[in-house]
């Protein structure tokens, strides 16, 4: 019964979520909400040591938005921002795969875990709400990086 | 009379499929009930046989297809308790309420242009719009922008722990132009005293709109015996297609409101700099309607009545009884909403500890229950209640006790799934 959905990975980070916090030093923050379920997401960002960033978030929403939220943190946490704008890639191209891609785990670690959502369209923006939020705060705080962030403009 | 369940069942070929691998359990007729074969054949048949633009040609199938359209809405009307012209044909009951909400607008404006408009529609600051915490965002978000741009204030009536309206909370007072309240909300399934409000209403002089989307399509209605002014409701609820709403509306109010949209079919004469325009409901009816949409629920009409509205309302109201006692059996569930069958509708919202509702809905699906989740459109409501969202349970005339249990059986799975059920319920499963 919905196991693709519901993997032990997401359930055990709904039930135990990391990364929940607000941060001190953060240079921007950017709150979400998918309008049409109310699930909401607040991450912030800023700069760590040698170049990496912080990130924390709050929310509330359905275990799929909140378990992703915190698989988010805890894999972008201490990475640079070329390294996470490759992430947030990655997990976006999983999301539309409709269950066809074969996720990355080396890349994505436990976020292949969400690659069943892929196939439930209503479900999909669950996922993706944190990854949104943390998009947009790292431009709001120019924590970007220049190849990686503007190849995906073009 | 109770209803013959199967043989309604046998006219909705949707109810035969399976989802997910399993047969069907449709619950989520709030949102949209499905459509009995008779519906779906009606609207080929005109396509087929009687098709053409209405109220323009004057070959036979115009001719034809005029007839079936204002036949149509003759039925519609008839089955409120209504007569034709009072029966304005829109694309949903959102489009139904913002057509009188821009009454409200479009008069303001045109009086602050000194052009001369019936005063009852003209809003000015300090004047007041009344509505009700419960309101589908369809009946909230209109009046909302109306007092944005007239500068009129809008209040609302609170709601009781319970779920039932506030009565204590009312603000209707002389300042009062507008009163828009539901019938039956969509969230809580609370059916409200509308004859008093409306008639509050119109002690103090102010016109009175019920939203019906949820009454019509489940018991019998007759708009003038609610007091009510006007009234909104959908086709696609009522065993009939999309794309067609309906706007019930007094005959002298109607011809007295300024028009919504413009363009064809909706005047009387034009001139290049100036025109005027036919009377309701052609005025609010411009460009070529859905006909084939009228006819398709001129024919869910007859087939409503055929089977009988008090034997439908009979039907949910044993339903719901029956829904509202297995989920206070269930522990960690809890209802949003009147906890009683009392002036009540078969919306039934509730709540499970430890689970979001989408999660809940989610569960639910994989046995192929399709229910509602999220916060129906009434997002104050939810706030009201001080949770994000509810699971959503609406049976109709075509659900039966099995269908019920089915719900029941999917929220324990899903409890246990998430390991949510409390702890003294675990022996013996």
């Amino acid at each position: 019964m919905s196991d693709d959905l519901y993997q032990e990975i997401i359930l055990d980070h709904y039930k135990n979520p990391r990364g929940v916090n607000a941060l001190d030093h953060a240079l921007a923050e950017s709150h979400q909400v998918n309008p049409t379920c109310g699930d909401e997401v607040t991450v912030w960002v800023g700069k760590g040591d040698n170049g990496s960033l912080d990130v924390a978030y709050v929310g509330q929403g359905c275990s799929i938005s909140q378990a992703s939220a915190s698989v988010m943190s805890e894999l972008v946490a201490g990475k640079d921002a070329a390294t996470v704008s490759k992430l947030e890639d990655a997990f976006m191209e999983l999301m539309q795969s409709k269950g066809n891609l074969e996720a990355d785990e080396d890349v994505l670690e436990d976020a292949v875990a969400f690659a069943g959502v892929s196939k439930y369209p209503a479900r999909i923006k669950c996922a993706l709400i944190s990854w949104m939020a943390l998009k947009d705060a790292r431009i709001k705080a120019g924590l970007t990086d220049h190849a990686s962030d503007e190849e995906e403009e073009n | 009379m109770a209803l013959n369940v199967e043989e309604i069942r046998s006219d909705f070929p949707i109810l035969k499929r399976d989802v997910r691998g399993v047969p069907l359990v449709y619950l989520d007729s709030g949102a949209t009930s499905q459509k009995p074969s008779v519906v779906l054949d009606a609207e080929r048949s005109f396509y087929e046989t009687s098709n053409a633009a209405v109220h323009r040609g004057a070959h036979a199938l115009a001719e034809e297809a005029t007839d079936a359209y204002e036949s149509a809405r003759a039925a519609i009307a008839g089955f409120v308790g209504a007569s034709s012209e009072e029966i304005v044909f829109t694309k949903n009951a959102t489009e139904a309420i913002n057509l009188v909400a821009y009454a409200f607008s479009n008069a303001t404006d045109k009086h602050r242009q000194g052009i001369e408009v019936d005063q009852r529609f003209v809003l000015r600051p300090g004047d007041n719009i009344v509505v009700t915490e419960m309101e589908h965002h369809a009946n909230l978000i209109p009046w909302q922008e109306v007092c944005a741009k007239t500068g009129a204030t809008l209040k609302w009536f609170g709601i009781t722990a319970d779920g039932r309206l506030d009565m204590e909370s009312n603000p209707i007072d002389q300042n009062t132009k507008m009163v828009s309240v539901v019938h039956q909300s969509n969230i809580l399934g609370t059916i409200n005293p509308i004859e008093d409000i409306m008639r509050m209403t119109h002690d103090v002089g102010a016109l009175g709109f019920v939203d019906m989307c949820q009454s019509v399509p489940h018991m019998p209605v007759n708009v003038h015996a609610t007091g009510a002014d006007y009234a909104a409701w959908s086709g696609h609820k009522m065993l009939g297609p999309t794309g067609i709403g309906l706007l019930w509306g007094k005959s002298e109010l109607l011809n007295a409101m300024p028009p919504f949209l413009s363009g064809g079919s909706m005047i009387e004469m034009v001139n290049m700099d100036h025109s005027t325009y036919a009377p309701a409901p052609q005025r609010f009816e411009a460009g070529v309607p859905m006909v084939a949409q009228a006819v398709g629920l001129a024919t869910a009409v007859g087939y409503l009545e055929k089977i009988g509205m008090d034997n439908v309302a009979q039907h949910e109201h044993e339903l719901t009884e029956y829904l509202l006692n297995r989920l206070h059996e269930l522990p960690g569930v809890h209802i949003i909403g009147p906890p009683n069958s009392i002036d009540r509708g078969s919306a039934v919202s509730f709540v499970v500890d430890g689970m979001h509702p989408h999660d809940v809905g989610h569960i639910m699906d994989s046995r192929g229950v399709a229910v509602r989740v999220g916060h129906h459109c009434a997002w104050p409501t939810c706030r009201r209640f001080d949770v994000p969202a509810t699971t959503r349970i609406t049976p109709y005339l075509y659900n039966t006790h099995a269908d019920i249990d089915a719900a029941v059986d999917a929220i324990v799975a899903a409890q246990e799934f998430f390991g949510v059920l409390p702890e003294s319920e675990k022996v013996g499963l």
